[in-house]
């Protein structure tokens, strides 16, 4: 119960201080211009934007809690899969058909990943298998790119992609933003489910739990470790797909990882609904900032400010806000 | 049967504390030493002094900065090209504000600044472990890039956002920054520079600071019980490894490149020297230059073999195939290798001890 509370204090504080600082910047300087109905639309962009943190940084989350490997690549893997969505698109293969080849691809893409890297690196120190998956990154986005070129590609599924009006036509939204973060929202709650109710789901926590209690009790880890590759690149496809419709599918993508890290530190390693929580944190942080903040020291600051606020985080809460926190022993 | 210690006899104790101890090691060195003051700078060409050498001796001795971080304090950073910039502006700036310093003074004040940086940003690593910390050392990265792009008295207000070196000599005519200075000139500068701090380094982790630092990365919690005061040595280990990087990025500024912008420190900087120190092995001297020498040289290689056997790839390719080779390679070494290039020497020289009779 306390960590619940500790939690909601530090969320609390969170929205107060989001709400104050650019209040306060408001009333000190003319420059800045606030009013609630922006102050709210800037925030509510933020979230969205947030969203597709979070599915990026929910790949990272699901291989680091299943085999405590800290999967540098899951950018790189965001960017593969778009990428041969839309190659196999222009190949004259139907959206539908052409997704269904990529989930088709992820999959084996994870059990090669298993055989040739993982297996071998059995046992080995951290460092070295985050090494190992930074190695995969400059793999993927070579191969990616000799496959399927480096041009930038358009994707278009269809979504509406125009800002529309809310609230008593007061606060401008995008509608695409609203698209991805109820598909966002699916995904979570699909895996949620998959989690808590399957069979494999089921395994897969005991892993997260105890490697060897897993081990013990007959759960194969090589098979586990497969399947958790094989949705993350699925959430990796899901990603792709939000983030290459909205800009393009184009090695750019890649660089998402990067967004995506201080959403992980902030919403812990290990777990999912941090993720999610972390993701609109900092997606809502990182916009007030950009338009509250950043006029007053000179702008351009989106670039590190999720970072500094990940880590005063950290600073008070050195596991995350939902990471479990490690009880270590001499 | 050559190389052994065998006979050997060591008689004040100052023999039997130093750094090499066996007879053909000394004469490995002094053989390498002979080698890299005399016979490079005389057989080699313009361009390998300066677009090979250069760069490999001062990335390795970033490599060696970080590898006192991560390799002997356990604490991964991903940090390591801001404090290179840092080195490189704050060198720029105190070049540029007292002409008359000698460039010696220049680049060691440049590492002192670096360090303070380093020490600031070390501080949460009291609280944050592992990859916490490596994702938190990030933040430094982008913010202190972020400042030299954004505020023009980093770069004296140039409107590209580009610092050019002075030139700047060490006695009389011998200049080693600017139009005026000889590949030849440059190559022993560094080499002079990377030779000390090498030695330096490894007097320190042979000392208690070093042992203090091994002990907090072996087990931190066992490390306090037994008396090791947490704080000020994780901030030494930032300290001193940011000042190895702040060098590192005075002279990639000065004397290789000449003129930077702070892109050139972007977080692929970070990542290039932290393969360096994997891929050469983490925790050692030797591994920082053997993973120098692998990473600056496997480009070259990978960029100038499809030439070689004839094949014309467009550039485009080429550059996507290296991306692939280049990862492949990271981890076909690490399979192989996971302890890195030094491990490898090292089990070269055990094998060599028993040679040519095993039994």
């Amino acid at each position: 119960m306390r960590i619940e509370q500790d939690v909601l204090k530090i969320l609390l504080a969170a929205l107060l201080l989001m709400a104050a600082i650019p209040w306060t910047a408001g009333k000190l300087s003319s420059d800045i211009f606030f009013e609630w109905p922006f102050f709210f639309e800037v925030a509510i962009g933020g979230l969205l934007a947030g969203v597709m943190y979070s599915l990026v940084a929910l790949g990272f989350v699901l291989i680091f809690k299943a085999s405590g490997v800290f999967n540098f690549s899951q950018g790189a893997m965001v960017l593969f899969s778009a990428l041969t969505l839309v190659g196999l698109n222009e190949l004259g293969v139907p959206i539908w058909l052409a997704i269904v080849f990529t989930l088709a691809i992820m999959v084996v893409l994870a059990v090669v990943i298993e055989r040739v890297v993982l297996r071998p690196l059995v046992n080995q120190e951290h460092i070295i298998l985050f090494m190992a998956t930074i190695g995969i990154t400059y793999f993927l986005d070579g191969f990616g790119q000799t496959l399927w070129g480096s041009e930038v590609k358009l994707l278009d599924l269809g979504i509406p992609n125009s800002p529309g009006l809310y609230f008593g036509g007061q606060i401008l939204i995008n509608d695409f933003d609203l698209v991805a973060a109820l598909i966002a929202g699916i995904l979570v709650i699909s895996l949620a489910f998959f989690f808590q109710y399957t069979r494999i789901g089921r395994a897969l926590r005991a892993v997260a739990d105890d490697h060897q209690a897993a081990l013990s009790i007959g759960i194969p880890l090589k098979h586990i470790w497969v399947i958790v590759w094989a949705v993350a690149g699925i959430v990796a496809l899901v990603a792709g797909i939000m983030w290459g419709s909205k800009l393009g599918v184009q090695f750019s993508l890649a660089l998402i990882a990067l967004k995506a890290l201080p959403v992980l530190i902030l919403g812990g390693f290990t777990s999912v609904p941090g993720a999610i929580i972390g993701g609109l944190i900092i997606g809502a942080g990182e916009k007030l900032a950009e338009v509250f903040i950043a006029p007053m020291i000179g702008g351009g600051i989106e670039d590190w400010f999720a970072y500094m606020l990940a880590l005063a985080f950290l600073v008070f809460r050195p596991q995350g806000l939902f990471g479990e926190k490690i009880i270590e022993r001499v | 049967m050559l190389y052994r210690e065998a006979g050997e006899f060591k008689a004040t104790y100052q023999a039997d504390q130093a750094i090499l101890t066996i007879r053909q090691d000394r004469w490995f060195m002094l053989a390498l030493m002979v080698i890299a003051f005399l016979v490079i700078p005389l057989i080699s060409s313009e361009y390998w002094l300066g677009t090979i050498m250069l760069p490999f001796l001062i990335l390795a001795l970033a490599a060696l900065g970080l590898n006192v971080l991560t390799g002997y304090a356990g604490q991964l950073s991903l940090g390591t090209g801001g404090f290179m910039a840092t080195g490189a502006f704050a060198a720029y700036k105190l070049a540029t504000s007292f002409p008359d310093l000698h460039i010696f003074l220049v680049i060691l004040l440049a590492g002192g600044i670096t360090a303070v940086a380093g020490l600031l940003f070390g501080i949460p690593s009291l609280r944050i472990k592992g990859f916490y910390l490596a994702v938190a050392t990030l933040a430094s990265q982008f913010f202190l890039i972020w400042m030299f792009n954004k505020f023009g008295w980093f770069t004296n207000y140039s409107a590209s956002g580009v610092i050019s070196a002075p030139p700047m000599a060490v006695i009389g005519d011998s200049y080693v920054t600017g139009p005026y200075a000889t590949a030849e000139a440059k190559y022993l500068f560094v080499l002079s520079i990377v030779v000390l701090f090498a030695l330096m380094t490894k007097n320190l982790v042979r000392s208690n600071i070093g042992r203090e630092w091994m002990a907090v990365r072996d087990m931190d919690i066992a490390a306090e019980i037994i008396g090791i005061r947490m704080l000020p040595t994780k901030l030494k280990a930032f300290a001193y490894s940011s000042f190895l990087c702040g060098i590192a990025g005075a002279l990639w500024a000065f004397v290789y490149t000449g003129s930077v912008e702070p892109l050139a420190f972007d977080v692929n900087r970070s990542f290039q020297i932290l393969f360096m120190i994997i891929i050469g092995g983490l925790g050692s001297i030797m591994g920082a230059f053997l993973g120098a020498g692998f990473i600056v040289l496997l480009p070259i290689f990978l960029n100038n073999a499809p030439h070689w056997i004839g094949l014309n790839i467009h550039v485009d390719l080429i550059s996507h195939i290296e991306f692939m080779v280049f990862g492949a390679l990271i981890i076909f070494f690490l399979i192989v290798e996971p302890h890195g290039l030094a491990r490898l020497w090292q089990l070269l020289k055990e094998k060599l001890r028993l040679w040519p009779f095993p039994y």
